[in-house]
């Protein structure tokens, strides 16, 4: 339970998607233009990596992993077109769940449901759990050894996402009236605030949990 | 049709460059290039998928259904990227550890949906080919430069090889050691976009 919340937590702040690692920077500084948008977008982010996490960890333990499906026989090679085939599929499928049982969410999700697919957090949070999944989770936070764990990154790291997002929303709705260099405008000054924001981000990466 | 080609190789260079201006790619334009070594493989990686992704697909453009062209557009590339990280696994050990999961992430770079999209479903094989050499080495260069600025600043060498003499060293220079935190990635990619937009507006 401790492991847990300690993952929990440390994928949040310290291992934090966006700051850390740079993943889903795309849309990340494409849809930040407000904070409503944002956060539908960061929601659907957490939703997919909710369900997309656990079917690969299964994937990676039960199927690519040395002797795992067939003794004798190493499918990792495979890793790359499994999970991308396995985010894929599943991005379709939660759409048309969602379409199906609840249309005020759909709605409100809208065109970023598709978009998931190809955003870089979700392929990048299962390569990184392909790689934790081969840390001993007596020595180190980050290990994952279970679908507990799983979840709790996934959720983890989703909230991190989110939260990035919705910040950099916020400081560019204010940003909108500031008088920025006209050559800088829009992009330059996107990413130097990022950066920025980023810095201050690096302050939890002395959090000992 | 020469013009044309011409025009689809150099077009991503700098005019239509895929980090510069149509913002894809950044999530591995930013991670890789602490050093210059990692950063220009990972350019070098990107440019040969690329281009490969965008001769293949532009080759059997026409027998493709609309409906599920992004799922064989995925996995044409997902097949190319393993290529890259097992042939990188072989013959450059140390910079495919330090490149981690960043190898497998150029399957979701935009910069390869991005062009297969917007030009390979709809043009022939060999301006396809031309556009996706140019489109990597675009996205390539700002790899190599702000991987140059980062080593030769966070660590004072160029490719592991010491560029400031010691003589700075002795009479009081220190190495930035901001240079090689993640967040310095992201503000030199907004001073290269801040030059580069300078010199493009003038034109």
């Amino acid at each position: 339970m401790e492991h847990i919340l300690s993952l929990f937590v440390r994928s949040i702040f310290v291992d934090n998607m966006i700051f850390a690692f740079f993943l889903g920077m795309c849309s990340y500084l494409a849809v930040s233009k407000n904070v409503k948008t944002s956060f539908g977008l960061g929601m659907a982010v957490i939703f997919v990596l909710l369900v997309t996490l656990p079917v690969n960890y299964a994937m990676q333990t039960y199927v690519l992993a040395p002797d795992a499906l067939v003794e004798g026989v190493d499918l990792s090679f495979l890793a790359f077109i499994l999970f991308i085939a396995v985010i894929a599929g599943i991005v379709q499928l939660v759409e048309m769940v969602v379409e199906r049982f609840s249309p005020s969410l759909y709605a409100a999700l809208g065109i970023f449901l598709p978009l998931i697919a190809v955003n870089c957090s979700i392929m990048g949070a299962s390569l990184f759990m392909q790689q934790r999944i081969q840390m001993d989770p007596a020595t180190s936070t980050q290990a994952i050894g279970g679908f507990g764990d799983a979840f709790a990154y996934a959720l983890g790291s989703g909230i991190g996402w989110l939260l990035a997002i919705v910040a950099l929303a916020a400081i560019r709705e204010k940003m909108a009236y500031t008088n920025v260099p006209k050559p800088l405008q829009g992009l330059g000054i996107t990413f130097i605030t990022v950066g920025l924001m980023a810095m201050a981000f690096m302050c939890f990466s002395g959090l000992n949990i | 049709m020469d013009a044309k080609l011409k025009q689809a190789f150099t077009e991503p260079l700098s005019l239509n460059n895929p980090i510069l201006i149509q913002v894809l790619g950044i999530c591995s334009a930013l991670a890789v290039n602490a050093q210059l070594e990692p950063a220009i493989v990972m350019g070098l990686s990107v440019t040969v998928i690329t281009a490969f992704s965008n001769l293949i697909i532009s080759l059997i453009r026409k027998t493709i259904p609309n409906r599920i062209r992004i799922i064989i557009q995925l996995v044409v590339v997902a097949a190319l990227v393993t290529i890259v990280s097992m042939v990188l696994k072989a013959f450059a050990y140390d910079v495919s550890v330090q490149l981690s999961v960043y190898v497998g992430l150029i399957i979701t770079n935009c910069i390869l949906m991005g062009r297969l999209e917007a030009f390979a479903m709809s043009n022939g094989p060999l301006a396809s080919l031309l556009d996706g050499i140019g489109s990597g080495l675009g996205y390539a260069w700002i790899l190599v430069v702000v991987g140059a600025v980062r080593e030769l600043f966070g660590a004072g060498t160029l490719l592991g090889f010491q560029i400031i003499p010691d003589a700075c060293y002795e009479a009081g220079y220190v190495n930035n050691g901001m240079m090689t935190m993640p967040a310095m990635a992201l503000i030199i990619v907004g001073c290269v976009i801040w030059v580069h937009r300078i010199f493009t507006s003038k034109n």
